[in-house]
């Protein structure tokens, strides 16, 4: 027996508008994946041919000669690349992890009112400075103050690149952990203060614990930020090939490398596939970092998500 | 550094509150309380939602110092001395235990849980350490129950668990006023029975201020009841009078009957 249609069962408006709505997010969201997928399948392609011909992973990973021009016998090792990008890293951490989880300890626990949204304005104001602005203090402050302070030749090195980098990637850091210590529910610091913690007592001993998930994330991500900039280092650095002993060195990084070169190699020669390799390189270990980052915020969320749900679920018995 | 704590004449009294008045961002929430809450009893206080009662715990612990836009008129004395005239807030709450409408087990472990306000103290003796919290979960019902996992997290135990681990908590405090604010709203009836138990025992050692929104609660616990309408004291009495009709306002009398509230 056919069913007779209900007068209220058709399709109208709002039906066909929510269906336009789902396919069109859905083609964004796929978007993003086929684009980072495009990019990866390119890299990939364009560095093909020399990984599979010329590449040498001892020389690649071992040697510090990085002399692709060379006419008679071009290398290819990036170790001093490598380095160069790990040094100014590893400094810009250690400049920036403190500046950032203090900054974001003070906005988020200590600071009140106005002063909190103007510092929290200022931040996010900084963090949008462009990076070729960062390279060009590099060059014109930080160049000369190193000469002078320190009575070197050159002030363009790992101190001048990591200190510029720290700078940069600080206040993305302090945006990222002052949302984890904002994440830490204030029930916790009421308890604690309740039995007479100081201020400092429950940032150290029940918010910071608590929020250490994202406060790993944050400095993985400005990890991640460090290691792909590529004009201030570029700028900063002195962008000599070298494996650097002291800050005072001059080097060269991986993504400068590819910045300064690229436009002069022939499409599909030995050196174009070679900074392309570069180019895998960089783009497996940035997807590690942020992968990592990832993980780690996930950690956090959990732990959050089955201490909110305790106490709603037992209120209503 | 100790500071000198001015014994009042009249000890009896540990928590004495002088035309108390609370406002928050200019707002009057609470005003005109006048009562004297005795040593070792336990003090009800009763009334409807945002009737004050939660405003009045926050003011003899100086929760204001850390509520934007919390002031407090009036004097709030504990032990014979105004809490306003401590010049280390934070000393005054070691001494005052709070417990929370919603348990809050924090983000530690069950014996960190309990440790923390003596490790807050300076205390690191780890021998020390295990006897206080052993000493304090039993007191507060939960030993049994978490004695093999003292190190899992105390913010993943149960509702009733979790607040039984928040009085342990305050205990280790060795806090001299016990406040608690509704301390059931979250907790099963066998387990609110239980820590009711735990209450009784505890106040022949400190003094108890217990909030809640259950009236037979305050009729089986509390010496003295006081009732809070709308911000206002309405009065204090012997809590069995209160239920036995010989409360002073008639208010009262029908709040205590279920009438309304």
């Amino acid at each position: 027996m056919p069913e007779t249609a209900h007068a209220a069962d058709r399709r109208d408006a709002a039906w066909w508008v929510d269906r336009a709505v789902q396919i069109l997010v859905l083609a964004g969201g796929l978007s993003a994946i086929v684009f980072i997928a495009g990019i990866f399948v390119f890299i990939t392609r364009e560095g093909a041919g020399f990984v599979f011909d010329r590449f040498d992973f001892r020389e690649f990973f071992g040697s510090p000669r990085w002399t692709p021009t060379s006419s008679h016998n071009p290398t290819y090792g990036a170790l001093a690349l490598i380095a160069g990008t790990a040094s100014v890293t590893g400094l810009a951490m250690v400049v920036s992890v403190p500046f950032s989880l203090g900054a974001a300890i003070y906005i988020g626990e200590f600071a009140t009112g106005r002063v909190r949204e103007t510092l929290k304005v200022l931040v996010e104001l900084l963090a949008a400075i462009p990076s070729v602005v960062w390279g060009f203090i590099g060059l014109s402050i930080m160049n000369p103050l190193i000469i002078q302070v320190f009575d070197v030749p050159v002030g363009l090195n790992v101190l001048n690149a990591g200190v510029i980098l720290g700078l940069m990637a600080a206040p993305i850091m302090t945006t990222i952990a002052e949302d984890a210590l904002k994440a830490v529910p204030d029930t916790y610091r009421e308890a604690a203060e309740a039995m007479g913690a100081t201020r400092w007592q429950v940032t150290f001993k029940v918010v910071l614990p608590a929020a250490r998930n994202g406060l790993v994330a944050a400095t993985l991500l400005g990890v991640g930020r460090g290691f792909g900039e590529t004009m201030a280092v570029l700028m900063a650095s002195g962008h000599s090939i070298n494996l650097p002993t002291s800050p005072f060195d001059s080097v060269r990084a991986l993504t400068a490398t590819i910045a300064a070169e690229l436009g002069e190699t022939a499409a599909g020669s030995d050196h174009y596939g070679a900074l392309f390799t570069l180019g895998i390189f960089l783009f497996l270990v940035t997807f590690a970092i942020n992968f990592a980052a990832d993980v780690f915020v996930r950690g956090g969320q959990r732990k959050h998500r089955r201490r909110g749900r305790r106490p709603a679920a037992s209120a209503n018995p | 550094m100790s500071v000198p704590v001015q014994a009042s004449e009249a000890l009896d009294c540990a928590i004495e509150v002088e035309d108390l008045a609370i406002r928050y961002h200019g707002k009057l929430a609470l005003s005109r309380v006048t009562l004297q809450v005795p040593s070792h009893e336990i003090f009800g206080i009763i009334g409807p939602a945002n009737s004050g009662k939660t405003s009045f715990l926050r003011a003899i612990n100086r929760m204001d110092l850390m509520t934007a836009g919390m002031e407090v008129s009036g004097s709030v004395r504990v032990e014979g001395r105004d809490v306003r005239s401590w010049r280390n807030p934070y000393a005054l709450r070691q001494r005052i235990g709070v417990v929370f409408p919603l348990p809050v087990g924090l983000p530690l472990s069950i014996y960190d849980n309990v440790a923390l306000s003596s490790r807050l103290r300076g205390m690191r003796k780890k021998a020390d350490l295990d006897l206080i919290v052993e000493r304090c979960l039993r007191r507060a019902a939960l030993w049994d129950e978490v004695k093999d996992r003292l190190d899992s997290l105390g913010s993943l135990l149960s509702g009733g668990q979790q607040q039984r681990l928040t009085i342990a908590r305050a205990l280790s405090q060795d806090p001299s006023i016990l406040l608690l604010d509704e301390f059931s709203i979250a907790v099963d009836p066998v387990t609110t029975m239980r820590i009711e138990e735990v209450l009784a025992e505890l106040k022949s050692e400190m003094t108890i201020v217990l909030v809640t929104n259950l009236v037979q609660q305050a009729r089986r616990l509390a010496s003295q009841t006081a009732f809070f309408l709308t911000g206002e004291l309405v009065e204090v009495t012997e809590t069995e009078a209160m239920f036995e009709g010989g409360a002073q306002d008639p208010r009262t009398t029908a709040y205590v009957e279920g009438k309304f509230g």
